[in-house]
């Protein structure tokens, strides 16, 4: 029990690698063994990480990161095996290896062409992710955000629609771009690091206790900007995802908006911020990063309203809904940082489970046009429950989770300018135009279609790839203090680091310590909501 | 013993390259006695003769660690780390290729005891290239290498495709040894020595703006373009890659290339170290436009090998970029150039050996599309090119990340920062046309179901190729350590 406990974080990480193996030695042919071994090895990764609950409040309570592994890898650059987690990236583990587990399940039945290398490649893709979230060493980070980039491009490109090949290689060569970028930011830090000390590191707690010119600081922001913004996507650069998103087997979708997407706004959190904390404050940054974030919001949510797609609808929503996330984090106060996780995880229970549920239409139907559905909840009302449940939570209906993390960003938000908050809530009324718009085109009024009328409602394994997410959707709704705690720490901690005055400042102004959600009860706000801060 | 030229030392310091030339030709003597089933044994023999040299070369390592080089016969022949990783390195490529010919040259019904003599002979000129120290010396040495190669281009005597190729590569090359001899006769008038080290001292020597001494570097170089293929002296590379026999192909891709890098960098560092400032200048033009017309040809290749014509000239750009961080006196330059030929020979030949399985009878599977459907009919092999094409475009944790890694840093140490952009930029398009090859076996049809010609041969060389480029990639600590130990020389 000691060693999974000092070794829990590589325990999760190998998991997925070691469950490769045997699917090498099933045959081909062999098409149930190999779907079975794939969703036991990813629900085995899945209760490996649970134990991470229990022990996380508990575990070393006065370090900033815990349960660190930390070994010699490369000693002559100054590379380690170095892993560790605080509570932004245990709540994003925990999602990636419950939507992870959730979307090889939904897979059981839409896949059907090369069962083995699919299963394969899920597994190397939870490693790889799983990998990003726990390093703390750059060059271990850059190794697994490359890693991971592979399977996904087969993902699309073998299992993808019709224009899958356009779609993969505009994914890969996007996210590659970005990331070598990012690479040579790295490497000036790490270069200038030796530099001032004399020592090659790639560790990032070290290169955080280091204070950087001002101006090596703007170059290496916009080279990790590039890296993170391509990937999170904002705005000017976010083309890629519905190619990526539209071709895309479900799953794909799934752990693509999910997880993939939140690499880049947890870049932004671990790395742009602590490490170039100047670079980051600097108003005219903040200002040009506030700017995408809202054009992003707005954009996003209005070319959605355009869509006759299901699929490329829900991919732009995300457009908007990230662009939630990386205002929350450019308002760099506890609320925004706080309201942007919490919004992250939110977006991939929510997003998540949409593109679930365009899925199982598209199994039955074959198609994913709007105006080719209509009426469904007649013929599937269980569906059409669920769909309900999350369409609410993703346009941010109080009681469900999306609430609770867009209020939290407006309120970090309103804290610098009510003009960003009176954009972003603009964005939120669009949200909620497009969303209810798409449930009442597809759900509602009569089912004319005959194609439409035999439809069969949802099997128990469907229903069941659902379930636990509308489940975490109403636990962060109605009572997200223990989100909330686990983010207080890091939160501050990083607020501290980019404005040292900032709780000082607080402190005499306002005598009630920072706990979040902090505001006082507003009008719209329910009681369970602002009832979770006392 | 009989006076200060000679000593025994000297003898033992060029072992390696005696015991090669012994088993070159007996490898001439041995195929007489052989029946045309039992050609193979020339295979055998050849790569005992290498297995005996790579020892030799393994047992000099721990001499030369931490130690001054050891320079013999007058002068004019250096055996330093430098020199032994980089025969290292030629002798374990020309192994592979001798691994990867046996079953082709079958194929091919041109399995004869001169090839494998001809390649020994010509990995002779190349160790002696590595280790030459001495203009003459040199030139000898690159001329051996060049000759052989030459006769192996052309090996498939009732290929006209080959004969073209051959006659092509030795007339630009014959052009080329002009040119680099015209170079050497300057320096030899300048220095008054064929010795590299006094040739140093008296281009230090000379009034600053020199045209002679421009003339020659700028000769010397243009040759030594042509030899690792840089723009604009590359035209070669795309028809003989195309031409010679495949096996062939991949011998020129690597193995020539680490020994002309070795010799660029033992001219550029002991010779013409006063003229860093505008050979760093030529350099960088030079790596810029090689590195952009490689990448940007090789998207529109149908032809594998032609592919793999630019894709080897787009490396070299990157590895051009790594001595214009030496010229700033940069260590990690040179150990870039060091790691990144070590990584390339292994996961080039790696590809060749994918490449080489497709030439199957009736078939010459050279070209993209011959590899369609691979994943399908052998998916071993798919995912061994994926491996290897994957490191080719500098992915981790495979090892032509590494290379690149050493790279970027020299460049970013030295700050030269716009061309680390240009070189990560070009990573990208480099990624987009290998992975035109990952498409074609992963996400297309396959065309026939002719068996694909596997061997033992081609499956030893294939697990070798494998092993390194991950070994590499996961665990680089001791070659990292190798690559500094080997740049150690060139700057005590």
């Amino acid at each position: 029990m000691q060693f999974a406990h000092d070794h829990i974080l590589s325990i999760i990480l190998f998991i997925p690698v070691v469950g490769m193996i045997p699917l090498f030695f099933i045959s081909g042919e062999n098409k149930q063994a190999t779907r079975w071994w794939g969703n036991v090895v990813m629900f085995v990764d899945f209760l490996a990480s649970l134990p991470l609950v229990f022990w996380f409040s508990r575990e070393a309570p006065d370090q900033q990161f815990k349960f660190i592994e930390r070994h010699n890898w490369i000693p002559s650059i100054g590379a380690q095996y170095f892993l560790g987690i605080d509570g932004i990236s245990f709540l994003l583990i925990m999602l990636t290896t419950v939507l992870g587990f959730l979307a090889v399940l939904s897979s059981w039945t839409s896949i059907q062409e090369r069962v083995k290398e699919y299963y394969a490649m899920f597994l190397l893709l939870q490693a790889g992710m799983l990998g990003v979230f726990m390093s703390l060493d750059f060059f271990l980070f850059y190794v697994f955000w490359e890693v991971m980039l592979v399977p996904m491009y087969f993902i699309i490109g073998v299992w993808g629609g019709p224009r899958k090949l356009y779609a993969a290689i505009k994914f890969f060569l996007f996210t590659l771009a970005g990331s070598v970028l990012m690479l040579l930011g790295i490497l000036t830090l790490y270069f200038r690091y030796h530099a001032d000390t004399g020592l090659y590191t790639f560790n990032v707690l070290e290169l955080m206790k280091h204070t950087w010119p001002l101006n090596l600081q703007y170059w290496v922001f916009w080279a990790f900007m590039v890296g993170f913004a391509i990937k999170v996507p904002m705005f000017p650069f976010h083309t890629w995802l519905p190619d990526a998103h539209v071709e895309a087997p479900t799953a794909g979708s799934v752990i693509l908006a999910g997880v993939l997407l939140k690499m880049g706004t947890y870049g932004f959190i671990r790395f742009s911020l602590p490490l170039l904390p100047q670079a980051s404050t600097n108003p005219r940054i903040v200002k040009v990063m506030v700017v995408l974030s809202i054009i992003a919001i707005i954009y996003g949510a209005l070319v959605s309203l355009m869509q006759r797609d299901m699929k490329k609808l829900i991919a732009y929503s995300s457009v908007s809904h990230l662009g939630f996330c990386t205002l929350g984090i450019f308002a760099l106060n506890p609320h925004g940082l706080q309201g942007s996780v919490i919004q992250q995880v939110n977006h991939g229970i929510s997003t998540g489970a949409l593109f679930l549920i365009v899925g199982l239409i598209y199994e039955r139907r074959h198609t994913r046009e709007i105006k080719e559905l209509g009426g469904l909840s007649n013929v599937m009302p269980v569906y059409a429950t669920l769909f309900m449940i999350v369409m609410l939570s993703s346009i941010g209906l109080p009681l469900l989770n999306g609430f609770i993390g867009e209020f939290t960003i407006l309120q970090g938000a309103y804290e610098v300018s009510w003009r960003w908050a009176a954009w972003a809530v603009a964005g939120i009324v669009l949200g909620a135009a497009y969303m209810l718009w798409l449930y009442q085109r597809t759900m509602f009024g009569p089912c004319e279609n005959p194609k439409n009328q035999v439809l069969k409602d949802l099997s128990f394994r469907e229903i069941m790839t659902l379930v636990p997410l509308v489940i975490w959707a109403f636990w962060i709704g109605l009572y997200p203090k223990p989100f909330f705690n686990v983010l207080d720490k890091p939160v501050n901690a990083i607020v501290e680091r980019l404005n040292p005055d900032f709780f000082k400042a607080a402190q005499s102004a306002r005598a009630p310590a920072m706990s979040p959600p902090a505001a006082p009860a507003s009008l719209e706000m329910p009681s369970h909501a602002a009832g979770a801060s006392h | 013993m009989w006076n200060a030229f000679f000593h025994r030392a000297d003898y033992l310091a060029i072992k390696p390259e005696v015991l090669l030339t012994m088993f070159g030709l007996a490898v001439l003597l041995f195929d007489f006695l052989l029946e045309k089933r039992d050609k193979y044994l020339n295979a055998v023999l050849a790569l005992i003769g290498l297995g005996f040299a790579a020892v030799q070369l393994g047992m000099f390592w721990p001499l030369l660690v931490g130690q001054l080089p050891y320079s013999g016969f007058g002068g004019t022949f250096t055996l330093d780390t430098f020199a032994v990783l980089a025969k290292l390195i030629i002798v374990l490529a020309t192994a592979i290729v001798v691994l990867l010919s046996m079953k082709y040259l079958e194929i091919e019904g041109a399995h004869l005891g001169e090839y494998y003599a001809l390649l020994l002979l010509s990995a002779v000129g190349m160790m002696f290239l590595v280790s030459g120290s001495d203009l003459i010396v040199l030139f000898i040495a690159l001329e051996l290498m060049a000759l052989c190669e030459y006769v192996l281009t052309g090996f498939l005597r009732v290929n006209r495709k080959s004969n073209e190729a051959a006659v092509k590569f030795f007339l630009l090359g014959a052009f080329s040894s002009g040119l680099l001899l015209y170079g050497m006769s300057l320096l030899y008038g300048i220095g008054g020595s064929t010795k590299l080290s006094i040739i140093a001292q008296r281009l230090a020597e000379r009034p600053s703006p020199d045209p002679l001494s421009w003339v020659a570097m700028i000769t010397l170089l243009a040759g030594i373009f042509f030899k690792i293929a840089a723009v604009p002296f590359h035209q070669w590379t795309p028809d003989v890659y195309e031409g010679a026999p495949t096996s062939i192909t991949a011998f020129i891709s690597v193995a020539p290339k680490v020994a002309s890098f070795a010799f660029f960098i033992r001219i550029l560092i002991a010779a013409l170290w006063p003229m860093r400032a505008e050979w760093q200048v030529l350099t960088i033009g030079v790596s810029i436009a090689t590195m952009t017309l490689g990448n940007l040809a090789a998207i529109t290749q149908t032809n594998i090998k032609r592919f793999f014509g630019y894709s080897t000239i787009s490396h070299v750009g990157y590895l051009l970029l790594g001595l214009v961080a030496a010229a700033d006196g940069n260590r990690e330059g040179l150990t870039a150039i060091v790691i990144y030929l070590l990584v390339y020979a292994f996961m080039n030949l790696g590809a060749f050996s994918v490449v080489i399985v497709m030439r199957r009878k009736d078939l010459i599977g050279d070209e993209i599309d011959d590899l369609a459907g691979l994943m399908a009919r052998a998916p071993g092999l798919a995912i061994l090119m994926l491996i290897f094409l994957l490191s080719l475009a500098g992915i981790p944790p495979t090892a032509g990340f590494i290379g690149k890694y050493f790279i970027f840093l020299s460049l970013i140490e030295t700050g030269h920062y716009y061309l680390a952009v240009l070189a990560v930029v070009y990573a990208v398009v480099a990624l987009y046309y290998y992975f035109r090859i990952v498409v074609a076996m992963f996400m297309k049809k396959a065309p026939d179901t002719v068996p694909l010609a596997t061997g033992p041969g081609v499956t030893v060389a294939l697990g070798v190729a494998v092993a390194m480029t991950l070994l590499i990639g996961i665990y680089p600590q001791p070659f990292i350590m190798m690559a500094r130990e080997a740049v150690r020389p060139f700057f005590s």
